[in-house]
């Protein structure tokens, strides 16, 4: 019974590009993408507190394995090697900093983009000599659509399928109280790695499904800083620690943020700042336990 | 060759110190944040750049000299920390009582500090490389020359941060501070006001934090898109030297200084964010607790 209304909205959504325009569609694929980049990030954050900063080093590797890789190997290959790059990112970066207090693995995030953009460029311009690359797909917007769905169902999927194992339990707990974690004989460093590298892998995933809508890659676009930063505000303002919080952050700020661009080109980044400040302040637990607590004290008053 | 060799080396090493001196400072202002008031901030890269675009319009519109920018421009910074603290910092500290909870809503309020003032940056000044040009001329150091620029601001690092060291170490006042760091709990018992304690370390970490980056405006060229680089060198110091230990994080930022000058004569000047990387990797690895922690 539970699953019904979930599945018929994901039926609904993927017969959505026969109705829309090209321009419907591309918020579409953006809508989309935001939601599985933010529920992706609260697979591993949401739960145990580790803040991410690093969305955007994943989702921007996966896209330049692709920009590399496109015209040597077949897409479906591409693909595969871009999630065992991301992986193998997540385990370097967690098997260095998930064993130590969480602040460690948040400075490290917070500036592995950065790093990682300076070594491609570094790389590139020394090396092969190449600054920039093409995507040359035969993947329709249609195609990078239904794929970032599909990608999307797994996440949300997968979420609630490790709210309900063990290993949903263990983060909670770890989130809780890590020694606490620790004296119930939960393997702290393997069970942040688990869920750290599956998150990692899956935000990896979508930069590489993503990746043929640039055409044209150069390190400086696919490592765009705000791309962390929006993924954690919607993660954070539907509430990183249910299943459709990230979801339901994402969908409308996503929107908020295209019709602002446009509008607000320049001062846009001043407004994104006001907005996660106020997140934090106003809603630290996202707008789903708001509403629950406002409704209880309502029925405590009456 | 070889005594070609040995003039680099020596000239790594000036240049090396010259430049560990601003991020000495640096991440003290940051170890003094994080170690006193309990605030990780992320948007420290950030206030460090504000100071540098600040002295710089300041010289081209006034002519007024960088060093008598710098006597205000700090305690601009102190004021803007202070503010800061205030305003957005104690309300999380309040709700977070005594729990962990401080941590993650530190680091989420100053992300958000973080675009925000980079927003007003690209806005005020555009994102192009900005620089001037103040005594850009050479004196000799042991035979190296070294611009006039590097060597005043060399020295009012060392000034402020000296001054700072020896007043923590030494007087009342830096008693209490080291107190709170310690042992924020028990400090009230001994009449210690922790909240205005706080507002003060985080104050003066903001007031180093634009003497730092004024300083660097003096000779080196930046954006304002480099912020989180500065903030990622801060803190890579801050714990090398060992989280709240603020002479080794003095002794972390020269080292960090010779190796990056080291890999940006020696290598490529495109690696050192990299190199610094490497250092942080190495520290996680083996001394998480710093190098020159204790334990």
């Amino acid at each position: 019974m539970k699953l019904i209304l979930p599945v018929l909205a994901l039926a609904l959504l993927a017969a959505a590009p026969f109705a829309l325009s090209d321009y419907g569609l591309g918020l579409l694929i953006g809508a989309v993408t935001y939601t599985t980049l933010a529920s992706s990030w609260a697979l591993f954050s949401g739960h145990t507190g580790y803040i991410s900063l690093a969305t955007v080093a994943f989702y921007g590797t996966g896209a330049y394995t692709v920009a590399v890789l496109n015209e040597a190997l077949p897409y479906p290959l591409v693909l595969l090697a871009a999630a065992l790059v991301g992986a193998t990112m997540a385990l370097v970066v967690g098997l260095s900093t998930l064993r130590l207090a969480g602040v460690y693995f948040v400075i490290f995030t917070f500036g592995l983009a950065e790093l990682v953009r300076q070594l491609i460029t570094w790389y590139e311009v020394n090396v092969t000599g190449t600054l920039g690359r093409y995507i040359f797909l035969d993947v329709t917007a249609r195609g990078i659509y239904w794929q970032m769905l599909a990608l999307g169902a797994v996440t949300i999927g997968l979420t609630a399928l490790i709210h309900r194992s063990r290993l949903g339990l263990a983060l909670r707990v770890i989130g809780d109280d890590e020694v606490v974690a620790a004296h119930s004989g939960i393997p702290l460093a393997r069970t942040k790695l688990v869920a750290f590298v599956l998150s990692a892998t899956i935000l990896t995933l979508a930069g590489a499904i993503a990746s043929p809508r640039w055409v044209y890659v150069e390190p400086a676009i696919v490592f765009n800083p705000t791309v962390s930063f929006l993924t954690v505000i919607m993660a954070l303002l539907g509430g990183a620690n249910r299943l459709w919080g990230p979801a339901l952050g994402a969908v409308p700020l996503f929107l908020a943020f295209e019709w602002l661009s446009v509008k607000l080109p320049d001062t846009y980044p001043i407004f994104l700042g006001f907005l996660f400040i106020g997140v934090v302040f106003a809603l630290p637990d996202g707008v789903l336990a708001g509403i629950e607590r406002l409704r209880q004290r309502r029925e405590g008053a009456g | 060759m070889f005594r070609r060799q040995e003039k680099t080396l020596v000239t790594i090493l000036i240049l090396g110190l010259v430049l560990g001196g601003t991020y000495a400072l640096l991440a003290l202002g940051l170890t003094l944040q994080y170690g006193i008031s309990r605030i990780m901030n992320l948007a420290y890269g950030e206030l460090t750049l504000a100071a540098a675009f600040v002295l710089v319009a300041l010289f081209r519109a006034t002519g007024l000299s960088p060093i008598a920018a710098i006597v205000m421009i700090a305690p601009a910074g102190y004021v803007v920390g202070w503010f800061l603290y205030a305003v957005m910092m104690r309300p999380l500290v309040a709700r977070s009582g005594a729990g962990g909870r401080l941590e993650v809503d530190s680091i989420l309020a100053t992300f958000g500090l973080l675009f925000l003032i980079q927003g007003v940056l690209l806005v005020a000044f555009g994102s192009n490389f900005t620089s001037i040009s103040y005594l850009d001329r050479g004196v000799s150091v042991f035979g190296v020359p070294v611009a006039l620029n590097r060597l005043i601001a060399f020295a009012i690092c060392v000034t402020a941060g000296g001054a700072l060291v020896v007043a923590l170490a030494r007087t009342r006042w830096g008693l209490t501070l080291r107190a709170v760091a310690q042992t924020p709990g028990s400090a009230p018992l001994v009449g210690i006001d922790v909240n205005r304690v706080a507002r003060q370390g985080f104050a003066l970490g903001t007031a180093l934090a634009a003497t730092g980056g004024a300083t660097i405006a003096m000779y080196q060229t930046f954006s304002a898109n480099d912020g989180v680089i500065f903030t990622m060198k801060a803190l890579v110091i801050v714990i090398m030297g060992g989280v709240g230990n603020v002479a080794g994080a003095l002794a972390a930022g020269f080292a960090l200084g010779l190796v990056e000058t080291f890999v940006a004569t020696a290598i490529d000047p495109g690696l050192t964010l990299a190199a610094t990387f490497a250092i942080f990797l190495a520290v996680l690895l083996w001394r998480p607790q710093g190098l020159f922690g204790r334990g």
